[in-house]
């Protein structure tokens, strides 16, 4: 995993709210053993017509969307199914943030565990966001804020954790397997 | 004395290797993983690449369900698996827990099944185990008292190098379900009026307990309908206390401790209620003795109206017209005037024997309306078995129904038993999300009871009128 600590982009709006990770990829794209080209599946019921062309109406298929790396989707994004091919698919295509007022847990935990960042705001720079499609703008990790033009910046939350491992780009397994030594003394404790 | 506690804390404090601190979540310690063809073939790589091991086979177990066949040739026949991918995943797994030592029910063992049905039904879900799977409903288990979580496959790739999980310690809220259910009204009812009420990311952050009367009165088949949907409110787990009806279910499971160990064992979990005092972060309530079956219009599980109910109109909110027009529905429209193309009993919602009996009990004599499919898949090997011997399977069959080998099947459709572009299903299953069932497919979520009234009339139906008889 690449370290990420500053991302400047141009947004993409979905401004559908409750997005689902079986929206994000469809079942069908799922027996894969590979985490590799993910990026075609992604929206894939959306992006595509019944053959298999691009639907010129859909966002992520206009020329404007090419080259952003940051997701702006409605109210909350990612509930459903546990899926990681969902980051998976979104970081395959070039996507390194998912903005949203909601984002659901598992969702979330698998994107941080990729190299993608999700960011929670408030309804006010949502709104903002959702009528400002390809607005360029910038996250800044180290200080954990949004800097929108023209508004005040905006700070979010992300767990300290989570972000030492994204500006470093460690992942968490090195940390868990480091904690052998306390792990077989639960494991006794246990067995006692 | 100390504090008075919920059960979810007692059993997450119970878990901790190392407590969260300011800059870490906490060192969450595994029970039991149960693992499955679709979420695990990355985490395999993972441990190939870092040249792991896995740490516990003890507390692993896989199964294959999601991909897998239905058609019984396709299972025990040595019939071609239809979908080549599919096929590829289900050996995949087979080489996988062969290489790593994990033990694996695989697609001709009689305890194969959905992995949210065979963990209760092998006796080795119990309550006060910490329980995940890569797999979002795995908040099913925690019907024992077991706090059981979905996880990513990166996730699953931790658990099976280290046994442990990072963890941030989630918030707690109380589901206080008043009164009895009425006749006709399942759980599954229940659920789907939570969500309805809750909204379907009311729960992000927090972990569910359900409490009250109606929950208590309930067989575990019941309460495991309840937990598993707990995710579509958002929360990733939710709890219900064990108590003599878990500890009844549990005694004849083949895994479950025997002996004196049982007794040491019950003895524990009967410490694991919550205290009375106890504090949640949020506490939501409703009465049972009000609802009434229950059926989704829209494309999540929120979008739910009872089945004597009209589908609303929420003037300027164009995701909300989006939803019905995919549906092909109006604002206004009663949703018993929906159309029925198939019918799907079956997941880890609503495929264990009480959901199938519950089907059948109105299924019994009558016939599945022309032109509609019904599928009915039963969640088990176990499930199948005992549906057979108890002669549900013949009724579903004279009624018209297909009767299949165990699995998820038609509940996300990546084994090919899907439902067609633009038709209607009404389905026992737990997500309604655009294209779940199948590319255009229009997914109504019911009861057993509500599926199988439907295959009868051909159209959305109230079960009322086939109980009363
Ligand atoms: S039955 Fe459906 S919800 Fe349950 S595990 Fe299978 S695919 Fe997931």
């Amino acid at each position: 995993m690449n370290p990420i600590t500053r991302i400047r982009s141009r947004t993409v709006v979905m401004p559908s709210s409750n997005i689902d990770t079986d929206q994000i990829v469809p079942a069908r794209f799922l027996t894969t053993t590979s985490k590799d080209g993910l990026g075609k599946a992604l929206f894939a019921d959306w992006r595509y017509d019944a053959n298999g062309a691009p639907r010129a109406d859909f966002i992520l298929n206009k020329p404007e969307a090419s080259g952003c790396r940051i997701l702006v989707a409605g109210r909350n994004i990612g509930c459903g199914s546990s899926r990681e091919h969902a980051p998976w698919a979104l970081v395959d295509f070039g996507f390194q943030a998912v903005i949203s007022t909601e984002i659901a847990d598992i969702f979330k935990n698998n994107s941080l565990k990729n190299g993608l960042l999700p960011i929670v705001v408030d309804e006010s720079t949502h709104s903002w966001l959702i009528e400002h499609p390809g607005a360029e703008i910038e996250i800044d990790l180290a200080s954990s804020t949004l800097n929108v033009p023209a508004r005040p910046a905006v700070s979010f939350s992300i767990e300290p954790f989570a972000r030492f491992c994204l500006m470093n780009g460690v992942d968490e397994l090195g940390f868990l397997l480091s904690k052998n030594s306390e792990i077989e003394a639960y494991e006794s404790r246990r067995r006692a | 004395m100390s504090a008075p506690k919920t059960m979810f804390e007692k059993v997450w404090a119970a878990h901790e290797v190392t407590p969260q601190t300011a800059d870490t979540p906490a060192v969450i310690f595994i029970d039991l993983h149960l693992t499955h063809e679709v979420t695990s073939p990355q985490a395999f790589t993972l441990l190939r690449e870092r040249g792991l091991k896995v740490r516990r086979p003890d507390l692993t177990l896989a199964t294959m369900d999601h991909s897998t066949p239905t058609r019984t040739e396709q299972v025990f026949g040595g019939a071609p698996i239809s979908i080549e991918s599919a096929a590829k995943q289900i050996r995949q797994l087979e080489k996988n827990c062969a290489e790593f030592g994990v033990e694996l029910l695989g697609l001709q063992d009689s305890r194969r099944g959905i992995v949210h049905i065979i963990g209760p039904e092998l006796g080795i879900t119990q309550p006060g185990k910490t329980i995940v799977c890569g797999d979002s409903h795995t908040s099913t288990h925690g019907a024992f008292g077991a706090l059981a979580f979905g996880i990513g496959t990166t996730e699953v790739g931790h658990v099976l190098a280290t046994q442990c999980l990072l963890q941030k310690k989630p918030k707690t809220c109380a589901i206080e379900v008043r009164g009895k259910l009425p006749r006709g009204v399942m759980p599954k009812d229940l659920i789907l009026a939570i969500i309805g009420k809750v909204g379907v990311s009311g729960g992000t952050g927090y972990v569910f307990e359900y409490r009250g009367e109606a929950i208590r009165a309930m067989s575990m088949d019941e309460r495991m309908t309840i937990c598993n949907m707990s995710i579509e409110a958002g929360a990733r787990a939710g709890m219900i206390a064990p108590d003599e009806t878990t500890f009844a279910y549990l005694e004849h499971t083949p895994r479950a401790p025997k002996g004196k160990a049982w007794d040491t064992a019950v003895a524990y979990w009967k410490t694991l209620s919550t205290d009375d005092g106890a504090r949640f972060d949020k506490v939501v309530e409703i009465d049972a003795s009000t609802l009434e079956p229950m059926v989704t219009y829209g494309t999540n599980p929120g979008m739910v109206v009872p089945v004597s109910g009209r589908i609303p109109d929420r003037p300027g909110d164009a995701v909300f017209d989006a939803a019905l027009k995919y549906m092909g529905l109006q604002s206004g429209q009663s949703i018993a005037d929906a159309p029925v193309n198939v019918v799907f009993v079956g997941s880890c919602t609503n495929g264990r024997l009480i959901d199938l009996r519950a089907a059948a009990n109105i299924l019994r004599g009558r016939k599945v309306a022309k032109g509609v499919h019904m599928l009915v898949v039963p969640g088990s090997q176990e499930v199948k078995r005992l549906a057979e011997a108890e002669g549900l399977a013949e009724i579903f069959k004279e009624a018209g129904a297909e009767w299949r080998e165990s699995g998820c099947s038609m509940c996300l459709g990546m084994n090919g038993d899907t439902v067609g572009k633009g038709e209607y299903s009404v389905s026992t299953s737990n997500r309604n999300f655009e294209g779940r069932q199948g590319v255009g497919a229009r997914t109504l979520l019911a009861s057993p009871e509500t599926a199988a009234a439907s295959a009868v009339l051909g159209r959305v139906a109230d079960p009322r009128q086939f109980l009363n008889a």
